[in-house]
C-alpha cells in the first residue's frame, strides 16, 4: 500500500473532478458558497469512505452479475443515513443542497471507485483509496466554490464565515450575478479544468527536466 | 390544461434539466461527441424517465401508506435500475431495431441523475400521476434537445484551434456554459 502515491493520485493526477470527470452534476450545480462546497465534499467523503469499506469487505460475497445493483443499494442505504443525519443536525446545509443529497447515490465517483478500486482490493487499501478520493472531490469543489462566490457574489466563505453572510471582497454593485447561476458553474470548472491540465504538464516537463538532470 | 402546459415548457426551456438544473451531467458530456449518438441517448432517457416517473408514482403511494418515506432514495433507484434492466430485455426481444440503435445507452441511465432526480422532483413538487409523467417525459424532450443542441456545438468545436490546456473537456465545457446563456433568456417564460 501506498499512502503517499494514492493521495497524490486522488488529489492531482487522477483527481475524480479534474481528471476522471466524474461526479459533474454536483460540481456545477451546489458550488455557489463556500459551506456548500465543504459539505457537499464532505458528505461525499463519508459515504465514499463507507461505501469503499463495505464492497471491498463483501467483494468476495456479490455475483459479479448483479453487482452493480448490489453496489448501487448499498451505497443508496449510507446516502440515506447521511440525508437523514444531515436534516436532523445541520439543517441549514441540508435545504441548501437540497435534491443533490439524495442525488449522491447516482453521482458516478461513488461507483466508479466501487468498480474500479473497492472490488478488487482490501479493505485498508479501499478506505485510503475513498479518503484520498474525497480529498481530491472536495478541494476541487472549494476551489470552483471559492471562485464563482467571489466573481458572482463578491464575497469569500458565504454561510460560514461572519455569521453566514461572508466576508464582502467586491462591493455589493459590482459582481456578475451571472457567475452564481448555472452559466457561471460551466465556464468557471472549464478553467478550472485548463488549470489543472497546465499544472499537470507544467509539472511533468519539469520531472523529466530533473530525471534529465540526473542522467 | 394549462397547468400541464406551463409543466412541459417549464421542462424543455426556462427549467431545462441539462443546462439550468444541472441534472445528467455525466451523459451530457460523455455521450455528446456525435449527434446521432446523442439523439439515441435523448431518446433513451425520455423513454425511461416517462415510465420511471410513473412507476414511481405509484411506489410512493405504497411508500406514504407504510410510512416508510425515508426510504425513498434507496427504493426509487432500484425501482429505476429495475425499469432500465426490463426495458432492455423488453426491447431486446419485442423491437430488436431499437434496441440496436438504444442499447449501448440503456445501462448508463440508471446512473444518469436525471432520472432520479425527476422523481424526486415529482414527490416533492406533489404532483398527480398525469402531471409526473408528463413531467417526467417533457424533461426528458428538454435533456433530448440540449444534448443534441450540445453535441452539434461539440462537432464543430472538435476541429478548432484552441490553447492546449483548453483542448478537449474544458473547452467543450465553455461552449456548454454559453449554451447555458442562450437558455438563461428563457428564464423569463412563465406564462402561467
Amino acid at each position: 500500500m501506498n499512502f503517499k502515491k494514492q493521495f497524490n493520485e486522488g488529489l492531482l493526477t487522477k483527481n475524480p473532478v479534474t481528471v476522471q470527470l466524474l461526479g459533474m452534476c454536483s460540481t456545477l450545480a451546489i458550488t455557489t458558497s463556500l459551506f456548500n462546497g465543504i459539505g457537499m465534499g464532505l458528505a461525499v467523503t463519508i459515504i465514499l469512505i463507507c461505501s469503499n469499506v463495505l464492497i471491498s469487505a463483501l467483494r468476495n460475497f456479490i455475483p459479479s452479475q448483479i453487482r452493480i445493483a448490489a453496489y448501487i443499494t448499498i451505497i443508496a442505504g449510507f446516502v440515506t443515513v447521511v440525508d437523514l443525519v444531515l436534516q436532523a443536525f445541520i439543517p441549514a446545509l441540508s435545504e441548501s443542497l437540497g435534491v443533490f443529497i439524495p442525488l449522491i447515490v447516482v453521482n458516478c465517483i461513488i461507483l466508479g471507485r466501487a468498480e474500479a478500486f473497492a472490488s478488487k482490493n482490501g479493505v485498508l487499501a479501499s478506505a485510503v483509496d475513498g479518503l484520498c478520493q474525497g480529498i481530491g472531490y472536495t478541494v476541487a469543489l472549494v476551489i470552483v466554490c471559492v471562485i464563482r462566490e467571489l466573481l458572482g457574489s463578491g464575497t469569500f466563505g458565504g454561510g460560514l464565515l461572519n455569521g453566514g453572510e461572508g466576508i464582502r471582497i467586491i462591493p455589493a454593485q459590482y459582481p456578475a450575478m451571472q457567475m452564481v447561476m448555472p452559466v457561471g458553474g460551466f465556464l468557471v470548472l472549464g478553467f478550472v479544468i485548463a488549470g489543472s491540465q497546465w499544472l499537470m504538464k507544467h509539472l511533468e516537463k519539469k520531472n523529466k527536466k530533473k530525471e534529465a538532470a540526473k542522467v | 390544461m394549462k397547468a400541464i402546459l406551463g409543466i412541459i415548457i417549464s421542462a424543455l426551456l426556462s427549467e431545462n434539466f441539462i443546462l439550468v438544473k444541472f441534472y445528467g451531467i455525466c451523459p451530457f458530456m460523455g455521450v455528446s461527441k456525435k449527434i446521432d449518438t446523442a439523439l439515441g441517448m435523448g431518446m433513451a432517457v425520455t423513454f425511461v424517465m416517462a415510465l420511471a416517473s410513473a412507476a414511481c408514482y405509484a411506489i410512493n403511494l405504497v411508500l406514504v401508506a407504510l410510512n416508510l418515506t425515508y426510504m425513498q432514495t434507496v427504493v426509487f433507484i432500484l425501482a429505476i435500475a429495475s425499469i432500465v434492466q426490463v426495458v432492455e430485455m423488453f426491447l431486446k426481444k419485442a423491437v430488436p431495431a431499437l434496441y440496436k440503435a438504444l442499447g449501448v445507452f440503456l445501462p448508463l441511465i440508471t446512473t444518469n441523475c436525471a432520472v432520479l432526480g425527476v422523481v424526486l422532483v415529482n414527490v416533492q413538487e406533489g404532483y398527480n400521476f398525469l402531471f409526473s409523467v408528463v413531467n417526467g417525459a417533457a424533461g426528458g424532450l428538454g435533456f433530448t434537445l440540449a444534448i443534441v443542441l450540445f453535441a452539434s456545438i461539440r462537432e464543430r468545436v472538435n476541429k478548432t484551434d484552441c490553447p492546449e490546456c483548453f483542448k478537449g473537456f474544458p473547452i467543450a465545457l465553455i461552449s456548454a456554459g454559453l449554451l447555458a446563456l442562450a437558455f438563461m433568456g428563457f428564464s423569463g417564460l412563465s406564462i402561467f
